[in-house]
């Protein structure tokens, strides 16, 4: 969907996100949802516009989509870290899990205006959670679609596949977006091949403005200190390795005021 | 246009606050993030997330479940412990000219008496909130509020070690059978005054998953879901203790909400979950209250407090 949004648009640099009330005035649904920004246009004929990809699986997803045009929403942004631009020409690849592939695309666009090669990897369990829009590819060297039962692309997971691109193309930064089992996953590549990896991190998020404290993620510091950090403030974007990648639903040993 | 007189004041032991309207603990940081948004000046006050003698991390994620106009959270009282806030969030909110209230949290009856002593003498604070009530603690045994004894033990070591510089407001918890007897206790134990409710303890299952949807297993619910709760605690107390000033919160969305808080007895209303949604609710709030009193006829919050009871 296509939000006009005026000056926001050119303050939103991809892997940013926003945040949007959902509902009506007179909602049961009290918190905003939030979307990754999917692509940008500073100069459309309505004025800066985002777009953002609406997967209407949640109630609140559902009443987002299916607004008319014209209609007017609540919408902040944009929130949150964004990828980090190589300065330089360099190979990148960029990996995507389901729909939390949208904000991919934005950066391929931005990458490929500096001049790095681009390629793709998008998964999914299967072909209808797949996003990977036709002119996305535009952008792109190469775009490698894998979905778990084999119902489009290759069969299997995106890290399956990882380690062979990695050394074709001879990748250097690998950005990433998706669940935080897959993000996890393709740390433990990277991180083998001593490769720089960026990702955006998925957390449950209520106030995405940093005072609610239920979005965070186990972060080590410069310092060396592990902290409960919030994704919504120091992330989405964050650098991979500096990730503890500890098992779901627990705080990893040795985290600042763990018990 | 000539503006009537109104006063917006209210009192929380020997402190007078411009307005009626706090944040709720927990629901604004130690006022940062909302800083961005507006001048914590044009707030009663801020009451700071609850700080504990030591960093806590927390509990694990998920944290949060949204259900019908609610939420469930489950931090489990994450925060960098009282060193560090002395250190860097209260000068800071001193700088900002906020009036503030520091929520206090221990796992012990032992904490909360080093907390108090901690705070004593502390420049620029315009009161304690005394957190005997998180739900999201591992031993539901440790929620002090639930227990009069308890309850009494703590409000009494605060008491003694914070001296009488600043009021003490007792924060009680809505799940247990009788929260006027909890409350009688508390305030006889020394309390100035009352903070009512924290938040409801409940619990989501994912269906996908077959399992709890926090990683804590249960949460403290919050948002206009709980409202009547809080009216029906508010009210209750009230009734027993009209002299006891009684900080409402539960889910205050308008002002229309923070005037039902005030007529079952509130002297004041935190904004809480509602910040989530809207980082300027709290004063979109006092705005619509203030005219709302106007409308009525007030010409002052106190005339509003308990008009509810007969």
């Amino acid at each position: 969907m296509v939000f006009a949004v005026g000056e926001i648009a050119q303050h939103s640099r991809p892997g940013n996100f926003v945040a949007i009330a959902v509902g009506g005035p007179n909602s049961s649904m009290i918190l905003r949802r939030a979307f990754a920004i999917y692509r940008v246009n500073e100069k459309s004929a309505t004025g800066g516009t985002l777009e953002l990809v609406v997967a209407a699986h949640g109630s609140g997803s559902r009443w987002l989509s299916e607004r008319s045009i014209g209609e007017k929403v609540d919408l902040v942004g944009p929130l949150g870290s964004s990828f980090g631009i190589p300065t330089e020409s360099v190979n990148t690849l960029l990996v995507g899990g389901g729909y939390g592939s949208a904000p991919l695309f934005g950066l391929a666009e931005v990458l490929k205006s500096r001049l790095c090669r681009v390629d793709v990897v998008i998964g999914a369990s299967t072909a209808g959670k797949i996003y990977a829009p036709l002119d996305g590819k535009r952008s792109v060297s190469t775009m490698t679609i894998t979905t778990e039962d084999g119902s489009a692309g290759s069969r299997g997971k995106v890290t399956d596949f990882l380690p062979e691109i990695i050394e074709r193309f001879n990748v250097e930064v690998v950005y990433s977006c998706g669940p935080m089992g897959m993000l996890k996953a393709v740390n433990e590549i990277t991180e083998k091949f001593k490769i720089v990896h960026q990702c955006a991190v998925e957390e449950s998020m209520a106030c995405g403005i940093g005072v609610c404290m239920t979005c965070v993620i186990p972060l080590r510091g410069e310092d060396g200190i592990i902290r409960m950090s919030r994704s919504c403030i120091e992330g989405p974007v964050v650098d991979g390795s500096s990730v503890v990648w500890s098992a779901p639903r627990s705080i990893p040993g040795g985290t600042l005021g763990a018990s | 246009m000539i503006e009537s007189a109104f006063d917006f004041r209210t009192r929380f032991g020997n402190r007078y606050f411009p307005n009626p309207i706090f944040t709720a603990s927990g629901c604004a940081g130690s006022g940062r993030e909302l800083s961005n948004f507006f001048d914590l000046k044009e707030l009663g006050a801020i009451v700071t997330k609850s700080i504990a003698v030591k960093p806590r991390s927390g509990r694990a994620t998920p944290r949060m479940a949204e259900t019908p106009s609610g939420m469930l959270n489950s931090i489990g009282l994450q925060g960098p412990g009282i060193d560090q806030f002395l250190e860097n969030d209260i000068p800071w909110l001193v700088s900002k000219g906020a009036r503030i209230i520091v929520s206090i949290s221990g796992e012990t009856v032992e904490e909360y008496a080093s907390l108090a002593r901690r705070l004593r003498g502390i420049a620029g604070l315009s009161g304690v909130e005394v957190n005997i009530s998180c739900p999201n603690v591992e031993n539901r045994g440790l929620v002090f509020a639930c227990d009069p004894i308890a309850s009494r033990a703590v409000v009494e070591l605060v008491r003694k070690n914070m001296g009488g510089d600043y009021p003490m407001i007792v924060k009680l918890s809505p799940d247990v059978t009788d929260i006027v007897a909890i409350a009688r206790e508390v305030v006889s134990a020394g309390a100035d005054a009352l903070a009512l409710i924290n938040t409801v303890l409940g619990m989501v299952i994912d269906i996908e998953g077959m399992r709890p949807k926090l990683a804590g297993i249960t949460g403290g619910l919050s948002g206009p879901a709980i409202r009547p709760i809080a009216i029906r605690a508010i009210y209750q107390v009230h009734s027993a203790m009209k002299n006891i000033p009684i900080l409402g919160m539960g889910g205050v969305v308008s002002g229309r909400d923070a005037l039902e808080l005030i007529y079952a007895g509130a002297s004041g209303v935190s904004v809480g979950t509602a910040t989530f949604g809207n980082p300027t609710a709290a004063l979109r709030i006092k705005s619509e209250l203030e005219v709302l009193l106007r409308d009525k006829n007030f010409t002052s919050l106190e005339e509003a407090v308990g008009a509810a009871h007969d």
